[in-house]
C-alpha cells in the first residue's frame, strides 16, 4: 500500500453518503468526498448549497442523519467537537468562533488549558506558547493581554488560525478564510496554505472565490441544493467550467461524455 | 494594519496613568471611592455614629448573606442567565435546616437540643438541598432549553411555598446554639484570634504577590515596576489590619462579658474588656469569596463560565459542555444560597416565612452595580461582594439617619439604575 501514487494510497479523510436534514429539508444529500495528505480539495458552492454543513459534519459541530466518516481508512466516530479534535481535526471557522471576552492565549487554549501541578491554569505558559506561534504566523501581533474584541479583523484571523494550527492538525478545515481580509492578509494565509500543505496536511477550503480556488486547491468538489455536483482536479478545469458547476449544476465529465 | 505600529509602542507611552503602572482595576477604584463617599455622607449626617465599629460591625454582618449569594450570580449572569429564585431557594434551605434542628432530631431521632452533631447535620443537609435543587434548575435551563428567567420565576413561587410546607407556616426556632454562631455577633473570633487569622492573611497576600511575579519573571513577560508592588502590598497590609482593627474594636458589652466569667465560675477582673473580633460568619463570606475568585480567575470551569458568557457557540464549538456547564452553575448557586440560609437563619436565630425575601433582588443589584455585565461575558467576584457591602450601607445609613422604608428602596432602586449608567458610560469611554 505505501506508494507515493496519490490515488492508490488511503485517503487522510472519506465520508461516504453523508446525509443531514433539517426538519425534511435536506441540506446535504447523499454526498461522498474524500481528502489526501497534502492536498487542499476546495468546496464550492452557493449559499446554502450545503457545504459548510458537510464541513460541520466532520467538524463534530452537526451530527449526521446517516453516512459514515473513515480517517486514514478506519471508521472515526465523531459526534461532538471534540471527538474531531481528538482526530486532529481543526476548523477555522467563518465567524471565528472565538470568545470576545476573552484574550488571545485564553481563547487558543479554549477547551483545551495548560493546567499546573495543582489543577489551576498555567496562563503564563500558555501566553508564553502564543507568543511563540504567532511570532511565527504573525509577528506584528502584540496585544496579548486584551480581548480579542479590540483586535483588528486581521488580528483575530490569526488568533483562529493559530488556534487550528498550535494543536498539531492533521486536517485542516477553512471556511472562508479570507473573506474578511485584505490583501496582505490574505496573502499571508494563501503562504500558510502552501506551507500546511508541503508538512502533509490535508486542508478543506470553503470558498466562493473562483480565482482562489484555481490557485489554492488540488481538487475542488461542487455542490448545489445540498447534492454534490462533480469532484474535478482544478487544473484540468476553466474557470467557466467551475462556474457551470456551482451554477448550473453542470459536470463538464458528463457533458465530454455525452 | 496601521494600529499595530501604535499599539507595540503603548508600554513606554508617556500618558500612562499611574493606575495602569500599578495594574490596578479603575472600576473597583470607583467602587471603593463610591462606598468611601457613602461612609463620609452618612457619618457626617449622623453626626458620627455611622463609622463607629459597632456599625461597621453590624454593616459587615449584614451584607454576608447576600454577598455570598452575589459571588454565585455572577457566574449565572456572566453566562448570560439569570436566577429570581434565590431568595425563595434560601428559604426552603432554612426551613430543611430548622425542621432539622427543631423537630427531626430532637423529637424523631432523639439527639438532645444542644448536641454538638446537630448543627453540621443540619448544615450539610441544607448544602445538599441547595445543590440538588440548583442542579435541577440547571437541567431544566441546559437540557430542556428553557429560559433560566422563566425556570427561576417558577422556582420563585415554588421554593418560598415549599419552605412554608415544610414548617406549616409556623416559625421554627430558637435554633441549635452552635448553629447560632454563624449567624454573626454569636460567634467571632475574638481579638488574638482576629489578629491572627490577619497576620494569615497578609502572609498569604505577599506569598500570592511573589508568586506571580516570579512566574511571569519566569516567562519573561513585563512585570510592574517594584514601587508599584510595594505600595500595593502596602495598601493590602493596611487594609487587612485596618478591617481587623474595626471589628476588634467593638466591645463586647460588659454584662454579657460577666455572665461568661460566671459561667466558668469566675470573676470578672476590673477594667476587663474584650472586642468581638472577626464573625465567623464574615469568614465564610471569605472563604466563598476565595474560592470562588480562584475558580473564576484559574480554573477550567471559570474560563468556560467566561468563554460561554462571551460566545455561546464559539465555546460550543472548542468542545466545551455547555448544557452540562450550566447545571453545574445552578449547582453553585443552590449551594451558595444554602450557606446564606444557614448565616440568615442563625443571625435571626429562628427560621421564619418571610426569610430572604425580595433577596433575589437584592443579590441580582449587587451583582450588577458590581460591574456584572447582563449582556454575559464580563463580571467579578469582589464587585458583587462591594456591591452589596454598598447596598447594604445605603440601607443601614438611611435607616440611621430615620428615612422610611418605602423611600430607602426608592433611594437604591435610583442608585441601581445610575450604577449601571455609570458603568456603560465608563466602558464606552475604556472601550472594553
Amino acid at each position: 500500500m505505501e506508494t507515493f501514487d496519490k490515488t492508490a494510497s488511503v485517503p487522510l479523510v472519506e465520508m461516504r453518503n453523508m446525509r443531514l436534514s433539517f426538519g425534511g429539508i435536506h441540506a446535504v444529500d447523499d454526498v461522498s468526498i474524500d481528502l489526501y495528505p497534502g492536498e487542499v480539495v476546495g468546496v464550492l458552492g452557493h449559499n446554502g448549497a450545503g457545504k459548510s454543513c458537510l464541513m460541520k459534519m466532520l467538524s463534530g459541530a452537526y451530527q449526521r442523519n446517516a453516512g459514515e466518516i473513515y480517517i486514514n481508512g478506519k471508521l472515526a466516530d465523531i459526534s461532538n467537537p471534540r471527538d474531531a479534535r481528538n482526530y486532529h481535526i481543526e476548523t477555522i471557522y467563518q465567524t471565528l468562533a472565538l470568545a470576545d471576552n476573552l484574550d488571545a492565549a485564553s481563547n487558543l487554549f479554549l477547551g483545551r488549558e495548560m493546567v499546573n501541578r495543582s489543577g489551576l491554569l498555567d496562563d503564563a505558559y500558555m501566553e508564553a506558547e502564543t507568543r511563540k506561534i504567532m511570532g511565527r504566523l504573525n509577528p506584528n501581533f502584540q496585544r496579548f493581554s486584551t480581548p480579542v474584541s479590540s483586535l483588528s479583523g486581521g488580528q483575530r484571523q490569526s488568533v483562529a488560525i493559530s488556534r487550528a494550527v498550535y494543536f498539531n492538525a492533521k486536517i485542516l478545515i477553512m471556511d472562508e478564510p479570507t473573506a474578511a481580509l485584505g490583501v496582505e492578509e490574505t496573502k499571508m494565509v494563501a503562504d500558510l496554505i502552501h506551507e500546511l500543505k508541503a508538512q502533509g496536511l490535508g486542508i478543506f477550503l470553503i470558498d466562493h472565490d473562483i480565482h482562489q480556488v484555481k490557485a489554492l486547491c488540488d481538487r475542488a468538489a461542487v455542490m448545489k441544493n445540498g447534492r454534490l455536483v462533480g469532484v474535478v482536479k482544478v487544473d484540468e478545469v476553466s474557470e467557466d467550467d467551475l462556474l457551470g458547476m456551482i451554477i448550473l449544476g453542470k459536470n463538464p465529465k458528463d457533458e465530454e461524455a455525452a | 494594519m496601521a494600529d499595530n505600529a501604535g499599539t507595540r509602542d503603548l508600554p513606554k507611552r508617556m500618558s500612562r496613568s499611574i493606575f495602569d503602572v500599578m495594574e490596578i482595576d479603575t472600576r473597583l477604584l470607583g467602587m471603593i471611592g463610591a462606598f468611601i463617599v457613602i461612609c463620609v455622607v452618612f457619618d457626617v449626617w449622623t453626626g458620627g455614629r455611622f463609622l463607629t465599629p459597632r456599625n461597621l460591625f453590624n454593616l459587615t454582618i449584614q451584607t454576608v448573606s447576600v454577598a455570598i449569594m452575589a459571588t454565585g450570580m455572577v457566574f449565572v449572569i456572566v453566562t448570560r442567565h439569570i436566577d429570581l429564585s434565590v431568595g425563595s431557594l434560601l428559604a426552603t434551605c432554612s426551613a430543611v435546616m430548622a425542621v432539622i434542628q427543631t423537630i427531626i432530631m430532637p423529637k424523631w431521632i432523639g439527639v438532645e437540643f444542644g448536641n454538638p452533631i446537630i448543627a453540621p447535620v443540619a448544615i450539610l443537609a441544607g448544602l445538599a438541598v441547595g445543590a440538588i435543587i440548583g442542579a435541577f434548575h440547571g437541567w431544566l435551563v441546559g437540557y430542556l432549553t428553557i429560559p433560566a428567567f422563566i425556570v427561576t420565576l417558577g422556582g420563585l413561587f415554588v421554593w418560598r411555598n415549599v419552605a412554608w410546607h415544610l414548617t406549616d407556616g409556623q416559625t421554627q426556632g430558637p435554633l441549635d446554639p452552635y448553629f447560632k454562631m454563624l449567624g454573626g455577633i454569636d460567634g467571632t473570633l475574638g481579638e488574638t484570634g482576629s489578629w491572627l487569622l490577619g497576620v494569615v492573611a497578609i502572609l498569604f497576600t505577599i506569598y500570592l504577590m511573589i508568586s506571580a511575579r516570579r512566574n511571569k519573571i519566569s516567562h519573561s513577560f513585563p512585570v510592574k515596576p517594584i514601587w508599584a508592588e510595594f505600595a500595593i502590598g502596602a495598601i493590602f497590609v493596611a487594609a487587612i489590619l485596618g478591617f481587623v482593627w474595626t471589628l476588634n474594636s467593638y466591645d463586647v458589652p460588659v454584662g454579657r462579658i460577666k455572665r461568661l466569667f460566671e459561667a466558668r465560675g469566675e470573676v470578672l477582673p476590673e477594667g476587663y474588656s474584650e472586642g468581638y473580633g472577626v464573625p465567623y460568619s464574615v469568614i465564610i463570606l471569605i472563604i466563598v469569596a476565595t474560592v470562588m475568585t480562584v475558580v473564576a480567575q484559574r480554573t477550567r470551569l471559570g474560563r468556560y463560565i467566561f468563554a460561554t458568557g462571551g460566545n455561546p457557540e464559539a465555546a460550543a464549538l472548542s468542545g466545551i459542555n455547555t448544557r452540562l456547564l450550566t447545571v453545574k452553575i445552578f449547582a453553585i448557586i443552590g449551594v451558595l444560597c444554602a450557606l446564606s440560609a444557614v448565616v440568615a437563619s442563625a443571625r435571626l436565630n429562628f427560621h421564619s416565612n418571610d426569610i430572604g425575601t425580595l433577596d433575589e433582588l437584592r443579590v441580582i443589584a449587587a451583582a450588577v452595580i458590581g460591574g456584572t455585565a447582563l449582556s454575559g461575558g464580563v463580571g467579578t467576584i469582589y464587585g458583587a461582594i462591594l456591591g452589596a457591602l454598598i447596598m447594604q450601607s445605603l440601607q443601614s445609613g438611611m435607616a440611621m439617619v430615620g428615612v422610611d422604608a418605602p423611600y430607602q428602596n426608592i433611594v437604591v432602586g435610583v442608585v441601581l439604575v445610575i450604577a449601571v449608567y455609570v458603568d456603560i458610560v465608563y466602558r464606552k469611554r475604556t472601550g472594553d
